[in-house]
């Protein structure tokens, strides 16, 4: 121990030093790991994406079944494929929230209240023969805490929904967070999101729906004391379907375009 | 103290979990499975064994005054080291339990170690101190674990041991043993089980 007054000067070297060891150490650790965590990253989303459309299942070779999807990426307001940016580094979810890369929604066609989306989309596709089978498109809507971002696959008559699921959400364990619940999401497939007008007719219903439910190809069941993520999940598909979305993307699909 | 008694008196006679009641927040909060149960003993008793030894290194030089604060910037480097190398390899478990790898930093057995023991003693001593005081908390650990997935979920490390109902099996999992609370009764089990053997650690009335 130092001597009383030089207490305080020991204090701050001590200190000091300390602080610097310390720091050194976890900048270390931080750079040279670095490359390792982002590979599980990208290795993590690849397969949340393919879980998504039900393209593999647990235990299944990622790289391997990855490499049969193209990754394009879409103008929103063209609805056309684009090369603006890098398919292989662009990031949907960060665009979103940078002002160069973002738009404004207009406020009258903001029904899931996210302010902003990307001025390009990230789209996944899969082909068999030359022909689009699957497409997996990013989604992402305001539960009641949190943000929800996930993928919703379509089968290729732009309409017929071939998976679902989200990989990111904070909502209430077991009443919100029974999104993630295999046996909820199982029920999207097969389920539609338009009608024959292509307006957005997809909606999770208040209660369970069972055959006597008007429009029951279109509904999933409600999440019991979760009435405000269901809405944020009905709300986001209508917008993410709906013109300002993938809208003109999907009209493109249909007519054979892309 | 022989380093053999540094690491076994934790593990039975002077439990951390058992004994102290200590870092009960973790042992409720990572023990639904036992995969995770491994990563997370694992995480803890490096960094109470580098923690421990990392203070009695430079015990001599620390001033009174900043102790306990010199103390958390150890454990806290040391706690998002580990938390890097789990990012780094085993991402999956990872990402099941991201916040309660940044709370090891909370753990009262480790800055319990560090105060009691670190700060009194050489670091040879220290370091196996911290190992033995995690193998102390691995043991509890493991056995809620075990029980949890078991009754929870009918697995053990993920393989599937009772045939569940859902799947055409013939077990319907205990719903309470996937909440944290549930963890409460299994230590409090295991608290008696090993007072019934030692009753020296019986609090006195």
């Amino acid at each position: 121990m130092a001597k009383k007054g030089n207490e305080s000067l020991t204090t701050i070297i001590v200190a000091g030093s300390l602080c610097l060891v310390c720091s050194l150490l976890v900048s270390f650790t931080v750079v040279n790991l670095r490359e390792r965590q982002a590979k599980n990253k990208e290795l993590d989303m690849k397969k949340n994406i393919l879980m998504s459309a039900g393209l593999i299942k647990a235990g299944d070779d990622v790289e391997a079944a990855f490499s049969k999807i193209d990754t394009v990426i879409v103008d929103f307001e063209s609805g056309e494929i684009t090369s603006e940016v890098d398919a292989k580094t662009y990031d949907q979810v960060k665009a979103s929230s940078d002002p160069k890369m973002n738009v404004k929604i207009p406020a009258n066609l903001d029904v899931a209240a996210l302010s902003t989306r990307a001025k390009y989309a990230k789209v996944y596709v899969s082909r068999v023969d030359e022909k689009i089978e699957t497409i997996i498109l990013p989604v992402k809507g305001k539960g009641l805490w949190s943000t929800m971002y996930g993928f919703l696959a379509l089968g290729a008559d732009t309409n017929t929904i071939k998976g679902f699921a989200y990989y990111s959400q904070g909502e209430t364990p077991g009443l919100g967070g029974e999104v993630d619940n295999p046996k909820w999401k199982a029920q999207w497939v097969g389920k539609k999101i338009y009608d024959a007008n292509f307006e957005v007719l997809f909606t999770v219903n208040k209660g369970s729906v069972t055959d006597a439910t008007a429009n029951k190809e279109y509904k999933v069941d409600g999440l019991s004391g979760a009435t405000i993520t269901g809405n944020g999940v009905t709300t986001s598909m209508q917008y993410w379907f709906g013109e300002h979305g993938y809208g003109k993307l999907l009209e493109k699909v249909r007519a054979g375009e892309i | 103290m022989k380093i053999k008694e540094l690491l076994l008196a934790p593990v039975l006679s002077n439990n951390p979990i058992a004994l102290g009641v200590l870092g009960v927040c973790s042992a409720l909060a990572v023990t639904v499975q036992l995969k995770n149960v491994f990563v997370m003993c694992a995480a803890v008793t490096l960094v109470v064994a580098f923690a421990n030894m990392g203070v009695s290194i430079i015990r001599n030089h620390v001033p009174n005054s900043v102790r306990i604060i010199v103390q958390m910037v150890i454990i806290a480097t040391l706690v998002i080291i580990a938390e890097q190398f789990l990012k780094a390899f085993v991402y999956d478990q990872w990402k099941t339990m991201a916040v309660y790898v940044g709370l090891i930093i909370t753990n009262c057995i480790v800055m319990g170690r560090t105060e009691a023991f670190g700060m009194k003693n050489g670091p040879v001593e220290s370091f196996f101190d911290g190992i033995g005081n995690g193998l102390g908390y691995s043991f509890i650990l493991i056995i809620v674990g075990f029980f949890r997935e078991l009754f929870g979920s009918g697995a053990i490390m993920g393989f599937q041991v009772f045939e569940l109902t859902k799947n055409g099996g013939w077990y319907q999992p205990n719903g309470m043993m996937l909440l944290p609370p549930s963890a409460f009764f299994i230590i409090g089990l295991i608290i008696w089980a090993i007072r019934q053997r030692d009753p020296s650690q019986v609090e006195e009335q």
